[in-house]
C-alpha cells in the first residue's frame, strides 16, 4: 500500500515535471520572435549578417534607433497611431452605448428591425466598402486625412459590434433602476449620464481595448488614402520603412520595436482584461 | 411585468434620437458603400476610361474566365484549409495544457498571447525577416544541423504555407483564451464521473471536453474561414503577392486591380463575390449561435 501511494506521487511529480516542461518550450518558442527583433534592432549591421549568428548583441548600439528618427519622422507615426485609435474608440463608446442602452431600456417602433439592420455592419467590412469610400473621400479632398480613417471603424464593424456588445449589456441592468429615475423626474439622457453608464464601465472598457486595437492594427485603409508621409500611421510607415531599408534588418528591427513597445507596455500593465476583452470580441463577434 | 414596463413605456423620440447617430452613420459609412460597390461592379468605372458605361454582368462573366481569379481563388481556399484543422489542433492542445490553473500560468498564456497584440504589419515583417533565404533565423538553424533551408518566401509551393504559418502563430492566443472559457464552463463532476469509471485522460478529451465545448470551435472556426478570406497585410508584407502571383488571395487582387491598376469596376465585383461569401459566413453563424445559446447559459 505505501509503496503504491509512494509510487503514485512519483508519477504525478513526474507529470508535473514534464507539463512544466512542455509550457516552457512553448513560452520559448512563442517569445523567441520578440528576443530576434529586439536584439537584431541593439546590433550593428555587419553583425546582423554574421554566421553563426550572434545571439546577444555584442557590440550593443543604440545607432539604429538614431538613425529610425533620422530617416523617417516616427513620432509622427506614433501620434497619428495613437490618436487615431483614441478618436475611434472614444466615437465607437458614443454611438454604440447611445445605440445600446436605446435597444435594450427604451421601446419605439421598429426597434428590433433597426437593431438587425445596424447589427448587419458586422458584415460589411472595410475590405469591401473600400472601393467606394475611396471615390467618395476623393472626391470630397479627404482621401489624403485621417477622417476616413476615423469616422470608418466608428460606423463600420467596430460601431455594430459595440451596438450589439452594448445592448447585451444593458439588457442585464434591472429596469426598476430606470423607473426610479423616471419617478424623480429624469430625462432617459440624464438617466443614461448617471446610471448606465457608470454601470457600464468594464463593458466599456472591452469596447475600447477592442476598437482601439483595430484601429491600432488597420493597414489596408491607411496603405489606400494615405500618400503624404506625414499622415501615415505606425504600420503604414514601418511597412514603407521596410521596403526602403531592405536587407538592412538592424534598422527594420528597429522600426518594428519602437512600433511594437507601447502597445506591449499597456498589455503588460492589464494583460487579464486585454485577453478577457479580445476573446469576448472573438465569441460574440 | 406589464404594469411595470408601461410605467417607463414608449419613448420613440428618445429611442430615435439615441440610435440616430449611429444609424445614419451605419447607412452612409456601410450600407451606401456596399450598394455602390455592387452599382460599381456593374461599370466599366476605370481611371483611363473617360465615358464609364453600365455592362451589366460584363466584369462577372469576365471573372470567371480569368486565371488569375481562379488562382486567387484557389490560393485564398489553400490559405482557409491550412489554417482551419491546425489553429484547432493547436488551439486545443495548448488549451487543454493551459487551462488549469498552476503556478506560472499567467505567464505561459500571457507567451503565447503576446502575437495578439501585435500589429500585423509588425509581424509579417518581424517573420519576412526570420525566413530569409541567407541569414534568416530558420534557415541558419537548419544549417546547424545541416539542412539547407529552402527560399521559404520566393518559392510559388511554399509562400502560402508560409503566409499560414505566420497568421496562425499570431493568432492562437486568442482562441487558446476563448477554449479555455469554454472549457472551465464545463462542469467538473462530467470528469470526476468518468475517472471513477477509470477514463483515462485523452478519453475524457474526446468524450466530454470535445462534444461540451463544440459551439465555441465552430465559432473560432467560422472566425477563422472569415479572417481567412479577408487577409491581406500579412501577404503584402511577407511576399507582396509574389513570387509572381503565387501568393495572391481575395483582398490583394481586390488591391492590386483597384489601387494599382484602378480598375474599380472589375475590382468591385471580387469585392461583391467577398461580400457574399462573408453574408452566408455570418448567417450560419448567427444562426448556430441562437440555436446554442441555452448552451451558452
Amino acid at each position: 500500500m505505501r509503496i503504491d501511494s509512494e509510487r503514485a506521487r512519483r508519477t504525478k511529480k513526474r507529470k508535473k515535471i514534464v507539463h512544466y516542461l512542455v509550457c516552457s518550450i512553448i513560452a520559448v518558442i512563442m517569445l523567441f520572435p520578440f528576443y530576434w527583433m529586439l536584439t537584431t534592432s541593439l546590433k550593428t549591421y555587419s553583425n546582423v549578417m554574421k554566421f553563426p549568428p550572434q545571439w546577444w548583441p555584442d557590440p550593443f548600439t543604440l545607432d539604429n534607433y538614431i538613425e529610425l528618427f533620422s530617416r523617417h519622422p516616427f513620432l509622427t507615426y506614433l501620434w497619428n497611431s495613437v490618436y487615431i485609435a483614441a478618436l475611434v474608440s472614444l466615437g465607437v463608446v458614443f454611438v454604440s452605448s447611445l445605440a445600446g442602452y436605446a435597444f435594450a431600456k427604451i421601446r419605439f417602433k421598429g426597434s428590433n428591425f433597426l437593431f438587425l439592420v445596424i447589427l448587419s455592419g458586422m458584415m460589411m467590412p472595410i475590405e469591401v466598402t473600400i472601393i467606394p469610400l475611396f471615390l467618395a473621400l476623393s472626391e470630397m479632398n479627404l482621401a489624403n486625412s485621417h477622417f476616413g480613417l476615423i469616422i470608418q471603424p466608428i460606423f463600420g464593424y467596430c460601431g455594430a459590434f459595440g451596438t450589439f456588445l452594448m445592448r447585451q449589456f444593458f439588457i442585464t441592468v434591472p429596469t426598476e433602476l430606470i423607473e426610479a429615475g423616471k419617478i424623480d423626474g429624469a430625462s432617459h439622457l440624464r438617466i443614461f449620464n448617471k446610471i448606465m453608464l457608470p454601470l457600464a464601465s468594464s463593458t466599456i472598457a472591452t469596447l475600447v481595448i477592442f476598437s482601439f486595437l483595430q484601429s491600432w492594427n488597420d493597414y489596408l485603409m491607411p496603405l489606400v488614402l494615405l500618400n503624404d508621409s506625414r499622415t501615415y500611421t505606425l504600420p503604414l510607415g514601418l511597412k514603407l520603412f521596410a521596403s526602403e531599408m531592405g536587407v538592412e534588418w538592424n534598422l527594420v528591427m528597429a522600426g518594428a520595436t519602437f512600433s511594437t513597445l507601447p502597445m506591449m507596455i499597456v498589455f503588460f500593465f492589464s494583460q487579464r482584461k486585454f485577453m478577457e476583452s479580445l476573446a469576448m470580441a472573438g465569441i460574440k463577434g | 411585468m406589464r404594469s411595470k414596463s408601461k410605467l417607463y413605456g414608449k419613448d420613440p423620440l428618445w429611442g430615435h434620437t439615441f440610435i440616430s447617430p449611429m444609424l445614419i452613420g451605419f447607412i452612409v459609412i456601410s450600407l451606401l458603400p456596399i450598394i455602390a460597390t455592387f452599382f460599381i461592379s456593374l461599370t466599366d468605372w476605370a481611371l483611363l476610361n473617360n465615358k464609364v458605361e453600365f455592362i451589366g454582368f460584363e466584369n462577372y462573366k469576365k471573372l470567371f474566365s480569368d486565371p488569375l481569379f481562379y488562382k486567387v481563388t484557389k490560393n485564398t481556399l489553400l490559405f482557409t484549409v491550412l489554417l482551419i484543422p491546425s489553429n484547432l489542433v493547436l488551439c486545443l492542445g495548448l488549451a487543454s495544457l493551459l487551462k488549469r490553473n498552476f503556478k506560472g500560468v499567467g505567464f505561459f498564456r500571457t507567451a503565447v498571447f503576446t502575437p495578439v497584440i501585435t500589429t500585423v504589419v509588425v509581424w509579417g515583417i518581424l517573420w519576412k525577416y526570420i525566413f530569409q533565404t541567407d541569414n534568416g533565423l530558420v534557415n541558419t538553424l537548419l544549417s546547424m544541423i545541416d539542412i539547407k533551408g529552402p527560399q521559404w518566401l520566393y518559392n510559388a509551393k511554399l509562400a502560402i504555407p508560409v503566409a499560414v504559418f505566420v497568421t496562425l502563430v499570431k493568432g492562437l492566443g486568442l482562441n487558446m483564451v476563448i477554449f479555455i472559457g469554454a472549457m472551465k464552463d464545463v462542469p467538473d463532476m462530467y470528469y470526476e464521473a468518468s475517472e471513477i469509471d477509470g477514463a483515462s485522460k485523452l478519453r475524457q478529451f474526446f468524450s466530454i471536453t470535445l462534444p461540451s465545448i463544440a459551439p465555441s470551435i465552430f465559432l473560432v472556426t467560422i472566425i477563422t474561414i472569415i479572417g481567412s478570406l479577408k487577409v491581406f497585410a500579412q501577404i503584402d508584407t511577407l511576399t507582396e503577392g509574389g513570387p509572381g502571383t503565387s501568393s495572391f488571395v481575395f483582398v490583394y487582387y481586390i488591391y492590386q486591380q483597384a489601387f494599382k491598376y484602378y480598375n474599380f469596376g472589375y475590382a468591385s465585383s471580387i469585392s461583391a463575390i467577398l461580400f457574399a461569401i462573408i453574408v452566408v459566413l455570418t448567417l450560419i453563424q448567427w444562426k448556430m449561435r441562437k440555436r446554442w445559446v441555452y448552451h451558452e447559459n
